[in-house]
Parts: structure tokens; C-alpha cells; sequence
């Protein structure tokens, strides 16, 4: 199943409420001001590394680079394109959206 | 001569997601445009408007980061920045565009416009002002 967050971490509960709610073998999509989810050293990266031991964390790559923010991503994150969401899309059998 | 007042532009909000970041520089640019005291705080994610190398190439998005740079040259000269919404994000100042002015009453020596500041602070610059307008 895929998991979609699109609001900071830091002004939203909504990644801490997905990675709660996420089951093991899950995809974790980060778009939009979801992807400040993926800083690394940030208030809120321990609470991903520790998700990524079960779910796979991906983020939008257009996202993080036009946020400035691309150099600064948690190791083992990998970033997709809008070909890499579609297909994320395909191939989960559902998606939930954490807006 | 009309009357100068302080502007204070409280900026809370990430770039992009919404679209607070680009009315706040456009009030910002009218601001300035009336030759008022125009001072700019980042805390929260608005810390993250001025995160260096936003490239917006990818998203299509208009990337409106450059402007902050030319700030300086419309005298404002006062960027606040909270510290604490740094630490939070895992930013230091080396992530933030260096914005500078150019000091007329310094022989146009070039200055660092950006002041990181405490929420005492930022308690103290807001009881200062004429008028505080929120992003």
C-alpha cells in the first residue's frame, strides 16, 4: 500500500500519523512540504529513520530540489520523479493520502 | 513629509505549499515602494523561504527565491531570522541565502542583512513596531 504526505512535519501531524498507521512493506511517498520530512538532522528525522526499518520512504524529487533542500535528504530516501510517483501509484494496490 | 512607520512582515509559512511566502514579497515590495521601515522575520517554516539552492526547474514552479537577494537594494536592510526554527529543521545559517545590503552611511561597505534572533527577541521586535503584518 502507498502512503502520501504532503504537509510539513512541522506545522502538521500528518507524517506522524502515517508513519503510526504505516504496516510493514508499505511505500511512504513524501510530495510537496511533505518532503521537509526527509531532512536529515531535523526534530522529526529520528521518527523516519526509525519508520524506514519497515516501510520504504521515498520523496518527490522536483519537490525537494525546489526547495533547496536536496543535499540535505536522510540517507537510504530515494527520490522519484513524476514517473516514479505514477508508477508507486500502479503499483500499490491503494493509496492513502495523509493531507 | 508623510510619516514613516515600522513594518514588521512575519513569514511562518513554507515556500511553495502555499501561497503565503509570494503574497508576503509582494506586500514586502509595496512596502518598500512607500519608503516605509520595512523589516522582514522568518521563523517556523518561513525560515525555509530563504533555504539556498531552491531549484524549481523540475516542478515548473515559479522560483522566487532571487528576489530576497534584492532586498537590499529597496533599503530593507533588517531580515530576522529565529534561531530556534533553525535547530528544529537541522539549518544553520550556511543553508540561508546570504542577503546583504550596501551601507550608505558606511562608505556602501557590504553588510549582512540577516539577524538571528531569540523569541525574547522576537517578543521585544514586535512590541516595537507600528505595525505587524502576518504571513
Amino acid at each position: 500500500m502507498l502512503h502520501t504526505v504532503n504537509k510539513s512535519p512541522f506545522t502538521n501531524n500528518s507524517l506522524e500519523s502515517c508513519l503510526d498507521c504505516v504496516s510493514n512493506g508499505a511505500a511512504v511517498l513524501l510530495i510537496e512540504d511533505g518532503v521537509y520530512g526527509a531532512l536529515n538532522g531535523s526534530n522529526v528525522a529520528d521518527k523516519v529513520k526509525a519508520a524506514m526499518g519497515k516501510v520504504t520512504v521515498y520523496a518527490l524529487s522536483a519537490d525537494v530540489k525546489a526547495r533547496g533542500v536536496a543535499d540535505k535528504v536522510i540517507d537510504g530516501i530515494k527520490l522519484v520523479d513524476y514517473a516514479g510517483f505514477v508508477d508507486l501509484s500502479t503499483e500499490n494496490d491503494k493509496v492513502q493520502s495523509w493531507l | 513629509m508623510s510619516e514613516t512607520k515600522k513594518f514588521l512582515y512575519v513569514n511562518r509559512k513554507a515556500p511553495y505549499g502555499t501561497v503565503y511566502a509570494l503574497e508576503s514579497l509582494e506586500v514586502v515590495l509595496i512596502g518598500a515602494a512607500f519608503e516605509q521601515d520595512v523589516q522582514l522575520l522568518f521563523m517556523d517554516d518561513g525560515v525555509f523561504q530563504i533555504a539556498k539552492g531552491q531549484d524549481t526547474g523540475e516542478s515548473e514552479m515559479k522560483n522566487f527565491s532571487p528576489t530576497y537577494s534584492a532586498l537590499g537594494d529597496y533599503d530593507i536592510t533588517k531580515m530576522y531570522v529565529d534561531k530556534q526554527s533553525l535547530e528544529e529543521r537541522g539549518l544553520t545559517l550556511d543553508d540561508l541565502i546570504p542577503l546583504t545590503y550596501e551601507d550608505e552611511d558606511d562608505d556602501w561597505a557590504e553588510k549582512d542583512s540577516i539577524r538571528l534572533v531569540s523569541r525574547d527577541e522576537i517578543a521585544a521586535l514586535m512590541e516595537e513596531q507600528d505595525v505587524v503584518l502576518s504571513f
